[in-house]
């Protein structure tokens, strides 16, 4: 059985493709076969995040269009064997996928044997995002702890629970997992942002993970490496936790609350 | 925070402020999804009809969508001004003015 997950959020720049990415290895880690696979036609990213942008020969649009075969536009990964990434086309508009040709890909990927197929949308609600969706089993909304955010994320919900195969054959509708990111626990503690409770309250879905606001993620995005394989850092600490949680364990929260400070850094400051 | 920040008055739980903004703007913006596209339209084209015989406010009309089972009913109130005025008895007592 392929469980295909879409990585969403409305908004852009929440932390989409840095979810995807770092979800896709994570289950990969665990013995799953993965693919990702980049919805974002013309403005590709999945590949630097992945960091396999030099390797990228044939993309999505030329399999959906018949260019190439499948095998030859999926990409393995050179750190885990079961992972394998279809980058995006960078040069077509985003009228090359169509509803037909996505979903002759994910059943091609079916018949291959992969466990997850994880799909990463593209920003906004226009026909990259509802196609990256359509097919879902799972969601994965990402969420800042921001007002434009949340207000997105819920516009998302709306149209997982009606624009999906599964809300339209009436197979129980779309599983929907909340993932918060950038949260600053500090912030959250002095008042001037959003907790975690208050955002799930807004948008009524359960938390997958709250990822911390950490220098690791951009570290992480500069070398081409998924964060989550950065162990040392907070967010692929966290993020290994929500990929836990994703595959049924149970694991508590980690990382969200403030740091106690020193009486040197109370006394003056940081 | 430093020795000297609790002079400073403290900000307001701007925190707080978005979560409540955020509660009232989703509750309404789910309460308006699965409307269908054509209310506002037909509110408005509704309310030049109505206006030519009686001279209602803009406000004055209400239009829902219920769903009862499988059945959708469309309810359409309109308030009526005390006095209905005749448009056309307005029109001339303007010009006589």
């Amino acid at each position: 059985m392929t469980e295909i997950i879409v990585v969403t959020s409305g908004k852009g720049g929440v932390g989409k493709t840095t979810t995807s990415a770092s979800v896709a290895v994570g289950l990969a880690k665990r013995g799953k076969k993965v693919a990702v696979i980049d919805f974002d036609v013309g403005l590709r990213n999945l590949d630097l995040i992945m960091g396999c942008e030099r390797r990228v020969v044939y993309d999505f649009v030329n399999v959906i269009q018949g260019e190439c075969t499948l095998k030859q536009a999926l990409i393995k990964d050179k750190r885990i064997d079961t992972l394998y990434v279809l980058a995006a086309s960078q040069t077509r508009d985003k009228d090359a996928l169509s509803k037909e040709g996505v979903e002759r890909v994910l059943n091609e990927l079916a018949e291959d044997g992969f466990d997850y197929v994880i799909c990463d949308s593209p920003a906004g609600i226009e026909k990259g995002a509802a196609l990256a969706m359509y097919f879902a089993d799972r969601a994965i909304v990402v969420v800042n702890p921001e007002v434009s955010s949340v207000r997105d994320s819920d516009r998302i919900l709306g149209l997982l629970a009606s624009k999906t195969r599964r809300a339209e054959n009436g197979s129980g509708g779309v599983e929907q997992h909340l993932l918060l990111t950038r949260y600053n626990p500090e912030r959250v503690a002095g008042g001037d942002m959003m907790g975690i409770n208050d955002v799930k309250e807004i948008l009524g879905i359960e938390v997958l993970g709250v990822i911390p606001e950490s220098p690791g993620v951009l570290t992480a995005s500069n070398s081409g490496i998924p964060v989550i394989l950065d162990e040392d850092s907070a967010a692929g600490q966290a993020y290994a936790d929500a990929v836990a949680r994703l595959c049924g364990e149970n694991r508590p929260l980690r990382f969200i609350d403030a740091q106690k400070k020193g009486l040197l850094a109370r006394i003056f400051g940081s | 925070m430093g020795l000297f920040d609790f002079l400073r008055s403290r900000p307001r739980n701007t925190a707080a402020m978005a979560t409540e903004r955020l509660r009232i703007i989703v509750a309404q913006e789910r309460a308006q999804s699965g409307r269908p596209d054509y209310l506002p339209l037909l509110r408005r084209e509704l309310l030049e009809v109505i206006r030519k015989y009686v001279n209602i406010d803009p406000d004055a009309i209400d239009i829902h969508i219920d769903r009862d089972g499988d059945q959708e009913v469309l309810e359409l109130s309109v308030a009526l001004p005390e006095k209905p005025r005749d448009p056309a008895a307005a029109a001339a007592a303007a010009g006589e003015l």
